[in-house]
């Protein structure tokens, strides 16, 4: 059924629809509509079968999802931020242990200096800590993934975090189609899981492992997500074959056919990406596009075959690697092991900075002609930066940088992009 | 594509207004979009909203850049934001507020040549006497269906009933028709 809601909304349809059995919730910006949404449905009797446990932090919120799962049930969260950064012992725990829990990440900036808006900080931190990471391109899609999360979790006993961009996404109403209960079930059966615990039939989860097992049950973790490289895309035509639509998959491609230089990103700045590219094709130019939606287990093979005929490669990266650039670039490059082409990261939308058609447009030309630094830094205020230099060569006690930026800058409360 | 921009403060139902603006877009069968740029979340901050309306799924995620319509909400807004930026040539401009076109200080804030299309409506003072509440988004959302034409005032009510329940949305529809009646007949053109 088609809908105008919100994205927050229709990500707690779809949980919702996923028949979750535990929903543990602590808020935080941007993602507590979700939470919140789903708490108003138990509350009121319209979700059944399911416990709402409101906990005292993130920690918490992914200890109870941990002890859920672990006895059998269903089980969600969602956090953002620094409420991921507090829960991350816990990441790598429910990944270590082989727990299925989905979680919806609201991707929202990390501080200090604190900031609420959206980038990718949060979860690219959290990249190697054994979940499966996927990307929504839209508020459709973020609906979708996350049928198809419990999915892929369940038959590969492994978590999945589905991140939606804050704000952008998370807060923008926007039309979905909303499955039906029947549809669902049919797509997604019960949970049944590999272990739990049960007095009757008691087991130990989470044992000391020595020197003598753990790289083995390391290299069982790795290779778990390589199998998930096969069962994504299995997933995306089965959940096409049943919703007659193309959600998730590996990577999804725009216009790469002929193109000379491709654009990378994940997210949803892949719209705006593909508006430029059909403005740029109209003038002449070969330029596509390609979007990661699954960036754990990262796709090597199918961005090798859809990048490898490109005169060059444009990273557009929603975080910044501190002292090395891009995170994405890094997989990226690693694709393209051993094939001659320029590669560029772009660094971009920082802390909500908005990403504007006119700025890709002059981004890409310069990548086109060959014009740019192997980081680029996508609209950054050079003056601001430079005024900032020149001042702490000047004295000492030059205080927080932060706030003599702000002070410099004035109101910026009021900036339209 | 049209595409409106809303600029208000925190409390002030903004980011409500862009959405019963695409619920009722919606509801006409056309593809919309809503969403807000918030400062910290507070009463009183400046906040935008944008919404735009197409034929076609729309892929674009920056701000509305370009408005074709900018509705402002709180009028206290004109000396602190730059408001007007990006507004298309032939832009309409919705104020809540009834103050001249010189006593608003617009003769300066627009400048230069250009010619807007402005409605001028009391909408705080008409959703208090329908909400009680100084919650001007849905009477400027009925002074946009009469100004624009862009959207169906049944679509708006539509909206509202769909949003809100009971009296909270009956207050809101009246607020709606009230201001739409009103901007019917005081359409003006202003040369800046």
């Amino acid at each position: 059924m088609l809908k105008q809601i919100e994205g927050s909304r229709a990500v707690a349809e779809a949980i919702a629809l996923s028949r979750p059995e535990v929903i543990c919730a602590y808020p935080i910006t941007p993602q507590t509509h979700i939470v919140e949404a789903l708490g108003e449905r138990v509350k009121s009797g319209a979700l059944t079968g399911c416990e709402f446990i409101n906990v005292e932090s993130e920690f918490a919120a992914l200890s109870v999802a941990i002890g859920a799962s672990a006895a059998g049930a269903r089980a969600y969260t969602a956090t953002s931020s620094q409420g991921l950064l507090f829960m991350a012992e816990a990441v790598y725990n429910a990944a270590g242990l082989g727990l299925p829990i989905v979680m919806t990440i609201g991707n929202r900036a990390i501080g200090a200096p604190t900031n609420i808006w959206n980038d990718h900080s949060d979860s690219m931190s959290m990249r190697d800590a054994g979940w499966i990471q996927l990307y929504a391109e839209s508020n459709q899609e973020a609906l979708d993934l996350h049928i198809q999360a419990f999915r892929l979790a369940e038959e590969l006993s492994c978590p999945v975090m589905v991140c939606m961009d804050g704000f952008i996404l998370t807060h923008a109403c926007d039309r979905v189609d909303v499955p039906t209960q029947a549809e669902v079930d049919a797509f997604l059966p019960p949970f049944e899981p590999r272990q739990a615990l049960d007095p009757a039939e008691p087991v130990t989860i989470g044992a000391m492992v020595g020197p003598e097992a753990f790289t083995e049950v390391r290299y069982l973790a790795h290779h778990k997500q390589l199998r998930a490289l096969s069962l994504i895309p299995e997933l995306c035509a089965a959940f096409n074959a049943q919703f007659g639509r193309v959600s998730g998959g590996l990577i999804r491609t725009y216009r790469t056919e002929d193109a000379e230089t491709i654009v990378v990103a994940l997210g949803s700045v892949n719209g705006t990406v593909q508006e430029v590219v059909d403005q740029m094709r109209a003038t002449g130019v070969k330029i596509g596009s390609v979007s990661i939606c699954s960036f754990r287990p990262f796709p090597l093979s199918a961005l090798r075959e859809s990048l490898g005929h490109a005169k060059r490669v444009v990273v557009l990266e929603k975080c910044l690697a501190v002292g090395l650039g891009g995170i994405v670039s890094d997989g990226v490059r690693k694709s393209l092991s051993g094939i001659q082409l320029k590669g560029y990261t772009v660094i971009a939308g920082l802390g909500g900075r908005a990403i504007t058609r006119a700025s890709l447009t002059q981004l890409f030309e310069d990548a086109e002609a060959d014009e740019l630094e192997q980081v680029t830094f996508l609209d950054l205020n050079a003056d601001v930066v430079a005024h900032e230099l020149e001042r702490e060569q000047l004295a000492r006690r030059t205080g927080p940088t932060a706030e003599a930026i702000l002070r410099r800058l004035g109101t910026v409360g009021s900036r339209i992009g | 594509m049209f595409q409106v921009r809303i600029h208000g403060r925190g409390g002030q139902g903004v980011v409500s207004g862009a959405e019963l603006l695409a619920i009722a877009a919606f509801r006409e069968g056309r593809h919309a979009q809503a969403f807000p740029s918030f400062g910290s979340e507070r009463m009183g901050a400046p906040v935008m909203a944008f919404c735009r309306i197409d034929d076609r799924e729309i892929r674009l995620r920056e701000p509305v850049m370009e408005p074709d319509v900018l509705i402002i909400q709180d009028p206290t807004l004109l000396h602190q934001v730059d408001l007007f930026k990006g507004l298309a040539a032939t832009g309409l401009i919705l104020i809540n507020s009834t103050k001249s076109v010189v006593d608003l200080g617009l003769v300066d804030l627009l400048g230069g040549t250009r010619r807007y299309r402005l409605c001028r409506v009391p909408a705080t003072e008409i959703a208090q006497r329908h909400v009680g509440r100084p919650v001007p988004n849905t009477a400027l959302l009925g002074c946009l269906v009469a100004a624009s034409g862009a959207i169906r005032l049944e679509s708006i009510i539509a909206a509202i009933r769909e949003k809100f329940a009971g009296n909270l949305a009956e207050g809101n529809v009246a607020a709606a028709g009230e201001a739409y009646t009103m901007a019917r007949e005081s359409r003006e053109a202003v040369h800046a």
